[in-house]
């Protein structure tokens, strides 16, 4: 039968719709299918460069995604991975977030056992380009201050930027970005120092 | 249909952005700097370039009644592979343009290209047109992006490296150092200002060009 009369059937029009989706569904799946190993391996790398970056170079000889551990903290799993060399533990890696200028800006953070920060990366945020988003450590070297400080080194009540009392540097124009660093790192310090014996065993 | 008459309207004459005003979604999301724009307009062309290949070879079983789901599905299925190939195979380049990918499914530009062009076109032209239409849209995120670079962040093509590789690197200009700039550049309202600026601007440019040359008087009495 002629295709330009075809077309007109509105039987022709749903099974033309229908194949045309099925086949799009076919490609899909054999996309997905293809590429699914790669992608798993491209984030698993991802994720171990990341963990590194917040982690002292040298010291971990163990798979730090093998052995995660979660540990519930106010209703949200926080997934703690930890870095060994020969067996003893040197250091916890975890996200934290808090609530910045434009929604949760994510941290990922190495704490040492004894509760010293080894390093912070904010690993996502949506702050505003060219002013809050002098935390990534692409734009600035902001986030490195952190390393090395504790609860207790400053005091708690200096663990604020400095408009605020505290020893952190804001930035011109933006406060509220780096006081929700501040906040988030914090809050990662009192977490490890409440979950320590569970993270530490 | 002459390959240069769609390279002319592709780039100048019927640019998506200045001329038809289509894709405005990306084009004020994404273009607070040169190289998103430059990531986000090669990655369209990309996508465009094949809807309209994929349209243009299956437009004479496509019933008219149909046809828009028919274009939809396959433009949302073409974006979804390129980022999921993207992701795979060129994991750094999709960090960088990850987030611009999925909007590529909103640009209206596709569906319009594949309506208006691709589904009463043979396929090498149709082929051409996307690719021109493409690199119609990816220069004007590219200018667009950077006159809001340079208002509001006093760079040119700052980061350019992580997007097309290290060889890059001599694209990223600081044309003022210690720039704090016009924030509001940066902001939304920004890409509303540098598109007014640039469509008025080519108006000008487009009436002088018609003025200048007696074939383009007639150009200039339809407003260009």
């Amino acid at each position: 039968m002629d295709i330009a009369l075809l077309r007109g059937r509105l039987v022709y029009q749903g099974l033309s719709l229908g194949l045309v989706a099925m086949l799009c569904s076919a490609a899909l799946v054999i996309g997905n299918a293809l590429t699914r190993e790669a992608i798993r391996k491209a984030e698993a790398d991802d994720l171990a460069a990341t963990l590194a970056q917040v982690l002292p170079e040298g010291s971990a000889d163990n798979d730090l995604l093998a052995d995660p551990l979660k540990i519930g903290a106010g209703g949200t799993a926080v997934t703690v991975y930890r870095a060994r060399k020969a067996g003893a533990l040197t250091g916890a890696v975890f996200k934290m977030a808090s609530r910045g200028y434009a929604g949760d800006i994510v941290v990922l953070m190495g704490v040492a056992p004894d509760g010293r920060l080894l390093g912070v990366r904010v690993v996502k945020h949506a702050e505003t380009p060219g002013l809050g988003d002098k935390i990534e450590v692409a734009k600035s070297k902001w986030i490195l201050a952190f390393t090395g400080k504790s609860l207790a080194d400053p005091p708690a009540e200096q663990w604020a930027v400095k408009k605020d009392g505290g020893v952190f540097d804001q930035f011109a124009g933006a406060t509220i970005t780096p006081r929700a660093v501040v906040k988030a790192v914090k809050d990662g310090l009192e977490f490890f120092a409440a979950h320590r014996e569970e993270i530490l065993r | 249909m002459n390959t240069m008459k769609l390279f002319k309207d592709g780039l100048w004459e019927n640019n998506v952005v200045f001329s038809q005003l289509l894709a405005l979604c990306p084009v004020l999301a994404v273009t607070t700097s040169g190289t998103n724009g430059l990531g986000m307009g090669l990655a369209s062309t990309v996508v465009l370039t094949l809807s309209n290949v994929i349209v243009a070879l299956i437009r004479n079983f496509v019933s008219r009644e149909v046809r828009i789901p028919i274009f939809i599905v396959v433009i949302a299925t073409l974006v979804t592979l390129v980022d999921l190939s993207l992701n795979a195979w060129l994991h750094e380049l999709h960090k960088v343009l990850g987030l611009f990918i999925a909007l590529i499914v909103v640009n209206c530009a596709i569906l319009g290209r594949a309506e208006a062009f691709a589904s009463k076109s043979p396929v090498s032209a149709s082929a051409l047109d996307g690719l021109f239409m493409g690199l119609g849209l990816t220069l004007a995120l590219t200018v667009i992006g950077l006159v809001r670079e340079l208002f509001g962040n006093g760079t040119l093509f700052a980061q350019a490296s992580l997007l097309l590789g290290p060889h890059f690197a001599f694209l990223e200009t600081t044309v003022v150092p210690e720039f704090n700039g016009a924030l509001l550049m940066i902001l939304p309202p920004g890409g509303f200002l540098a598109l007014g600026l640039l469509l008025a601007a080519k108006r000008v440019l487009d009436a002088r060009l018609a003025a200048g040359s007696p074939a383009g008087a007639k150009l200039a009495t339809q407003g260009a």
